[in-house]
């Protein structure tokens, strides 16, 4: 050994001292997000005059039942920018922990910035009390519904290593069989079936294509979106405008709202969570279920693993392709629910792209989460929230109309490439599995 | 379990894999299959675990004739397999790998983690096999992961398990390990395959030593045979061991490097100070385990990586931020680790990756246009003075054999002068004879005054051709030493320690030498 000790240059300490460029950017970034929302909140808290606000918890303007209450939004604008101060000395000295701690300041900013926003849209106002804050929650929930079936098909199916990008002609095909179909059995909630139906429906389109003739599968979703959209059309044009016959195929009844007792009478939690329709009781139901099945069965071990080394699942005996048919097709049946809300769950009947261009957006949900259905949830509850806000924002002049409206989008746009960062998705996704 | 082979025959087309191969395991026996790359090992063992089809022939365990359409189906009969690729899903933890495929519920299909721990647990203290059941696969060292695979197959009550090609990703100290484990297994009565083309661990641990070349066995032969008799009858002809080499005539030092430090897009630092020389007319050898740092090093010398600190220079010239063209026109040749990701254009033919570097040159190219004349010409000359075996300048790269597809990527690279070259596993996946081929052409090139640098996993061949010994491990040069010193203390360095617990336990420990 002793030839060994002279022959070798080993420096005992463990890394060397190099700044690691990924924390510098990290660095970086925080320190300028932060900064902007902190300049934005001063120029908020210096432009407002008085800043006395009106609100009231209810969802609607109740001026007998609950008169709004009058409140002083200073209290709420200068706390939120001493909030974004100290976040941004945090990020400035390199402080913001990574850990949970890290998301609870992320989240305290978020908050800091939206209600001091709100505070500065709603003050100075030229007749006091004309123009209220209403509780955004509810409108939140039912907007968000659709976005997250979409979010949980879309996990479902890419953690099984099929891409999904064509959850939005799921939507709109879920859209239109479950107007037909309500329509035809004159029950909202046989809507729902038929939404499911057309949903798996679609997905064993996806399933054919990606699995047994290995399209690419980006591509493949471009096609089934532009097929929904055409078939849907088409098949709307061929419903004739007789009453008669009209009744029987694009008249749908309504999902009513259903009050869960006791729990509809928490405050402002109760309205917003149990005071909603069938549907979007399902939803929380599918929310857990998915999150159940993925990470605690058999089932969704298999999923997994199909997803991330479908020749290691091969190789214990998993049958790659059976399980990812599985996948595809719940989460077709979830994407088709979704595509229920726009008509049975809101509006009635269908007409022509009744998703909007949802489907697109619940994609994005998927990318934001992770991969993770609770995760993919959140994304798609925020998304909800700032549609809903657009909405009611939508008659206040201080702010253009086109900006607020895009602003749901641009908020996408920073989400995904700002602070979701390097995310990773499940291994194998989009590569069909074939034997060699 | 007795497990027999008789007269499998598989074939893909025209092509035959496998020819009515004859092959008995006895139970606890460790039975190796010896055979170059492209012998059909391979083909053998996925027919025998249900991954394919048999063309014609049977497998006969116990006396019954089984078939297996699936690997299902082998598992079932008590045959455990170990992928030279491991068959682990990176993200899942340890039991959940062990389990999947049968795992342990409590009714509705809800996953019995506490249980499959157990499971994992127990086997491992009943066959010595080290590995804690909670942690991610994707955070241990491949050794530990190797376990983990023979745990799998374990829990699964394989009786005869396959191992294809265990040690190639494994330190010297690491293989002496699942030797012991494969001992211990055969003393509880598991049979073993081990399939390998190296030589000295077959005579280590095998029980009977069957030689497969070409598809067929061509003979058996005790453990007590010699390396040479072993190696003549896997090549089919007399084979030299040793490069024929002069000592070196070193030169001045072209290639330098200074606290090089390199951080990868996840933050973790992949290259830790390292300084190291390479001096004309010497081959430089850098051995170590994968995955040390020796990519990000070689990647770092061509300029595909941009260093986070220290400095590289070519004959005195700092050319730290260098982008690879540059490189390579300041005289660097580059063989790199991973020929058909790397090294050349699959589908281009023969004749055009033998100009992929070269084509902006004045002569293969006159303004926009190239010169095709030229280029056919260059590749008449370099097909025939590398005995590249192509059935014609046409050819695309990706039908060539693995030895021939490397002897093109060496020609292209040796056919402009040269300050350095920089050699990743330059003979990976390639065949005795093309090894012996590639090995002399690199001593020729050290011996016209170029500094080399050969970055290889197998000591072999470090030994085959180096001078001087570097050697890596987490990110750093643990040190350089001379071509005379022994395996043991170069596999001591490999594993980053002189105590050799590092890779065993897969903990952190510093380096002290």
């Amino acid at each position: 050994m002793g030839r060994m000790s002279a022959a070798t240059a080993v420096s005992s300490t463990g890394a060397v001292a190099v700044r690691d460029r990924a924390d510098v950017q990290r660095q970086v970034k925080l320190a300028v997000v932060y900064g902007l929302v902190l300049v934005t909140l001063l120029a908020f808290a210096l432009t407002t005059s008085d800043s006395t606000v009106w609100y009231t918890l209810e969802e609607r303007v109740n001026r007998k039942e609950s008169p709004p209450v009058e409140a002083n939004g200073a209290l709420v604008l200068w706390p939120a920018v001493a909030v974004a101060a100290v976040a941004v000395a945090l990020a400035a000295l390199n402080r913001v922990p990574r850990s949970w701690v890290g998301v609870v300041v992320h989240g305290l900013v978020g908050v800091a910035f939206f209600a001091g926003f709100l505070v500065w849209v709603y003050a100075d106002q030229a007749n006091a009390g004309a123009i209220v804050m209403t509780n955004p929650l509810p409108g939140t929930i039912r907007l968000a519904t659709p976005l997250i079936f979409g979010a949980l098909a879309g996990v479902l199916c890419e953690r099984a290593g099929v891409i999904n990008i064509a959850i939005e002609g799921q939507f709109l095909m879920g859209a239109f069989f479950a107007a037909v179909a309500s329509s035809l059995a004159y029950s909202a909630e046989m809507g729902l079936v038929g939404g499911v139906l057309a949903g798996i429906g679609m997905g064993a389109l996806l399933g054919v294509f990606a699995m047994r003739y290995l399209v690419n599968q980006v591509v493949l979703g471009v096609v089934l979106i532009a097929l929904a959209t055409g078939l849907s059309s088409f098949l709307l044009s061929q419903i004739p405008n007789d009453p008669d016959v009209k009744q029987y195929l694009n008249e749908p009844l309504i999902l009513p709202r259903i009050e869960v007792p006791v729990l509809s009478d928490i405050p402002v939690l109760g309205p917003t969570l149990f005071n909603q329709t069938l549907l979007v009781y399902l939803m929380y139901l599918c929310v857990v279920l998915v999150s159940w099945l993925l990470f605690q069965t058999r089932w969704g071990l298999r999923v997994r693993s199909v997803g991330e080394h479908p020749k290691a699942a091969d190789t214990v005996g998993i049958k790659v392709n059976r399980i990812r048919w599985q996948a595809v097709l719940l989460g077709g049946a979830l994407a088709g629910l979704g595509g229920a809300y726009f008509t049975v769950g809101s509006t009635g009947s269908f007409d022509n792209g009744a998703s909007a261009g949802n489907g697109f957006i619940a994609l994005a949900a998927v990318i934001m989460g992770r991969w993770h259905p609770v995760f993919a949830s959140l994304a798609a509850l925020f998304f909800g929230f700032m549609w809903t806000l657009q909405a009611q924002l939508a008659f206040l002049d201080k702010i253009p109309g086109e900006l607020l409206r895009a602003s749901p989008y641009l908020a996408t746009v920073i989400a995904v490439a700002g602070f979701v960062g390097r995310v990773r998705a499940p291994a194998a996704d989009g590569e069909p599995y074939v034997k060699s | 379990m007795r497990l027999e082979i008789k007269g499998l025959t598989k074939r893909f087309g025209s092509f035959t894999a496998n020819d009515s191969i004859d092959l008995t395991i006895e139970p606890g026996e460790i039975h190796c299959l010896l055979g170059e790359n492209g012998a059909g090992k391979s083909t053998l063992m996925n027919m025998l675990y249900g991954l394919l089809d048999p063309t014609e022939g049977q497998i006969v365990v116990d006396g019954e004739p089984v078939t297996f359409a699936s690997p299902r189906d082998a598992i079932a009969a008590g045959i455990g397999m170990v992928h030279q690729h491991f068959m682990l899903v990176p993200v899942f933890s340890v039991a959940e790998n062990v389990m999947l495929g049968r795992e342990h519920t409590r009714g509705l299909g809800v996953l019995n983690r506490r249980k499959a721990a157990e499971t994992v647990r127990e086997l491992s203290s009943r066959y010595n096999l080290a590995v804690d059941p909670d942690a991610l696969i994707e955070d241990l060292p491949v050794g530990v992961q190797q376990r983990v695979e023979i745990i799998k197959a374990l829990s699964h009550d394989a009786k005869v398990l396959i191992l294809d090609e265990p040690t190639a990703v494994l330190t010297p100290q690491e293989i002496d390990e699942l030797m012991e484990i494969m001992r211990e297994l055969k003393r509880q009565g598991t049979s073993i395959i081990f399939i390998t083309h190296k030589l000295r661990e077959v005579k280590a641990v095998g029980d009977k030593i069957s030689v497969i070349r070409r598809g067929k066995v061509v003979g058996t032969a005790p453990p007590t045979a010699s390396e040479t008799e072993l190696a003549e009858m896997m090549v089919g002809r007399a084979v030299q061991l040793v490069v024929d080499k002069e000592p070196a005539n070193v030169g001045e030092e072209v290639l330098s490097v200074e606290n090089l430090t390199v951080v990868d897009p996840r933050g973790h630092q992949v290259l830790k100070d390292v300084t190291l020389a390479a001096r004309g007319g010497e081959v430089l050898g850098i051995a170590g385990v994968q995955g040390n740092g020796q990519t990000e090093l070689v990647k770092a010398l061509l300029g595909l990586v941009r260093p986070d600190a220290g400095t590289i220079r070519l004959d005195g010239e700092d050319i730290t931020r260098h982008g690879p063209r540059e490189s390579l026109d300041a005289g660097i040749g580059y063989v790199p680790e991973d020929r058909s990701h790397d090294g050349y254009v699959g589908d281009f033919s023969v004749r055009e990756n033998l100009i992929l570097d070269l084509y902006r040159t004045d002569g293969f190219s006159r303004g926009l246009a190239l010169r095709l004349d030229a280029i056919e010409q260059n590749a008449d000359a370099r097909i025939k003075e590398f005995d590249i075996r192509t059935e014609s300048p046409e050819t695309p790269v990706r039908s060539l054999s693995g030895g021939n597809q490397q002897k093109v990527v060496v020609a292209r690279e040796f056919s402009r002068p040269l300050k350095v070259l920089v050699a990743a596993q330059p003979t990976r996946g390639v065949d005795v004879g093309s090894i012996e081929f590639i090995h002399k052409r690199i001593v020729a090139e050290r011996d016209r005054g170029t500094a080399v640098v050969i970055v290889s996993t197998e000591l072999d061949e470090i030994y085959a051709l180096a001078d001087r010994i570097a050697v890596m491990y987490d990110g750093r040069v643990v040190g350089v030493v001379g071509p005379e010193t022994p395996r043991e203390e170069i596999g001591l360095l490999m594993a980053g320690a002189g105590a050799g617990t590092t890779a065993a336990t897969g903990t952190d420990t510093e380096v002290e030498a």
